[in-house]
């Protein structure tokens, strides 16, 4: 047996202001395994980014514990074992494409890439992106300034991608593309995915497992599986299974409330 | 790339629409830049006029306001003292340019760097900017001297302090998720320094920067107002005196023509460095 790729145990997380305490995480405990993909779907303000910040080791928990790849968040982050996809793209705008998916090897002890690690070059064309290498964040659009930041954080061959509603700003045209791509990269590079969305649709599109979360305080309201063939296209959305599984999902969303 | 261009019968309908929209679009190109030129040109142009139609109307006399045609005679016979006084002045501007703009940056680097620093010492800087410059330049000429040093110092001076309010929000701005990111990556306070927030606060320094060229050469000119035989500010005070009104309008002439010249050599700079951000039309 390998470790999971996330184990969380009883995570809680409260956030203390003049005004107030606001308790965002409650006694939050499931795991991941590894390969998988697993979205984390809740309504807004339900802790989700929190829940993924504690995993990156940006919050840390006040109760509980959480395990990434078999050690902890912070040894996980310094060995740089797994890569984060931010909501805006967080692209620096004074790099090119290329410059930007090129950072993490200029920062946190100038790595070299590990041998046979895809160049960042050859990610820009995973991404779809060759030939749009020396471009400034500015001359892109909204969808391929996203993807640059899937490549920046596919840099060095990561062994789990945490992805905060990456395409929560874009277009339904585009990210009905990126989802398909997503689901592509997941099945090319083998990276376990968590992915944070409030898209019942895009929950169920991509994932392997739903984690759904409950508002006020964050719970754990269901773990589902989600049993639809491993090579999906977006037309598997009309399918009687996945509307039976959006249904069954939006259900537990309603519960909570 | 393709050779069709070069044939234009070869060009399909389509084609050539395109081409003909281009060839419009350019035009109105040509005739916008053309008129971006023209119109404050044709501004000035009625400045004079009007200047001169009420001066030649009311019989102004030489001593009180000069004709624009005097101002230009002086300007062409005059010329070698205005260069010889512009001289000092312009190394009084220039020396304070730089000397309170870096300063202004690296204290903004200590503030950054430590927040107790900036509590402590911001304020004391506040203080410092609210003394008008007529009142601080006495105060730096008695303890400077009649050389260039307390022209230079007031320069500095006024200079520093839109510099340095505009550096700490340059360095501090920054968007939070890259700040993140930097995180994920493990990256070092130095790292983040150097590769975030100094090339985020480019942008403002360069607008502290445009302002500062002007401000420099009014506090070297307020310097030469008190105690200085040279420069452009004693040669205010001295055609004022002897009332030469059209020496007067000349030296004010040099000196503004000296500070549209700097803010423009800035403005050139930042267009060179800063080339991430979409070109605003000017
Ligand atoms: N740094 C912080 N300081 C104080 N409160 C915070 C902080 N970060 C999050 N919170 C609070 O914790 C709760 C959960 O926030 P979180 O950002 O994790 O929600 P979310 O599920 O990601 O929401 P959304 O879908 O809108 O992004 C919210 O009530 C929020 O106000
Ligand atoms: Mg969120």
């Amino acid at each position: 047996m390998t470790a999971p790729a996330i184990d969380c145990h009883g995570v809680s997380v409260r956030f203390m202001t003049e005004r107030r305490t606001v308790t965002a995480l409650e006694d939050v405990s499931f795991s991941v395994q590894s390969g998988g993909f697993t979205s984390l779907l809740g309504p807004s303000g339900c802790g989700k980014s929190t829940l993924l910040r504690v995993v990156a080791d940006l919050v840390a928990p006040s109760e509980g514990r959480a395990s990434v790849l078999g050690t902890t968040p912070e040894d996980a982050r310094r060995a740089r074992a797994f890569g984060f996809v931010f909501q805006d793209a967080a692209l620096l705008p004074w790099r090119t494409a290329l410059q930007n998916v090129e950072l993490p090897l200029e920062v946190g002890g100038r790595r070299a890439l590990p041998p046979g690690a895809a160049t960042p070059r050859e990610l820009m064309a995973l991404v779809g992106l060759a030939g749009w290498e020396n471009s400034y964040p500015h001359e892109l659009s909204g969808g391929m300034r996203q993807r640059v930041s899937i490549a920046r954080a596919l840099l060095g061959g990561p062994r789990l991608l945490l992805m905060d509603e990456p395409f929560g700003a874009l277009d339904e045209i585009t990210r009905d593309r990126l989802n398909a791509e997503l689901r592509r990269i997941w099945a090319e590079t083998g990276t376990t995915i968590l992915f944070v969305t409030h898209s019942v649709y895009e929950a169920v599109f991509l994932a392997e497992h739903v984690l759904v979360l409950s508002a006020n305080p964050g719970r754990v309201a269901a773990w589902e599986q989600i049993d639809l063939p491993r090579d999906r296209d977006l037309s598997i959305r009309d399918t009687a299974e996945f509307v039976a599984i959006a249904a069954r999902l939006r259900a537990h969303l309603g519960s909570v409330h | 790339m393709t050779t069709i261009s070069s044939n234009d019968s070869l060009l399909t309908p389509r084609e050539a629409s395109i081409k003909a929209a281009e060839d419009v679009f350019r035009s109105q190109q040509r005739r916008l830049r053309i008129r971006r030129w023209l119109l404050p040109a044709a501004g000035i142009l009625t400045l004079i006029f009007v200047w001169a139609a009420l001066v030649y109307l009311f019989k102004v006399p030489p001593f009180v306001a000069p004709s624009p045609q005097l101002v230009a005679v002086t300007l062409v016979n005059k010329f070698d003292i205005l260069m010889a006084n512009l001289l000092p002045t312009a190394i009084e501007a220039i020396s304070g340019f730089l000397l309170g703009n870096v300063t202004a940056i690296v204290i903004a680097t200590v503030f950054v760097h430590k927040k107790s620093m900036e509590q402590a010492f911001f304020p004391v800087v506040v203080l410092i900017n609210s003394i008008p410059v007529v009142a601080k330049a006495p105060i730096l000429v008695l303890l400077l001297g009649n050389g260039m040093e307390p022209k230079i110092a007031i320069a500095a001076l006024v200079c520093f302090f839109p510099t340095l309010v505009n550096m700490v929000r340059g360095l501090e701005s920054i968007n939070p998720q890259s700040l993140e990111l930097m995180k994920v990556l493990s990256a070092s306070k130095t790292e983040i320094f150097f590769k975030l927030r100094l090339l985020n606060s480019v942008p403002y320094l360069f607008s502290a920067l445009k302002i500062a060229a002007s401000t420099a050469v009014i506090g070297a000119i307020v310097g030469e107002w008190i105690g200085s035989n040279t420069g452009i500010g004693a040669l205010i005070i001295q055609s004022t005196f002897n009332f030469d009104s059209a020496m007067l309008y000349a030296t004010v002439f040099v000196g503004s023509v000296f500070s549209v010249s700097f803010f423009l050599v800035i403005t050139l700079i930042e267009r060179l460095v800063v080339r991430w951000q979409p070109i605003t039309p000017t």
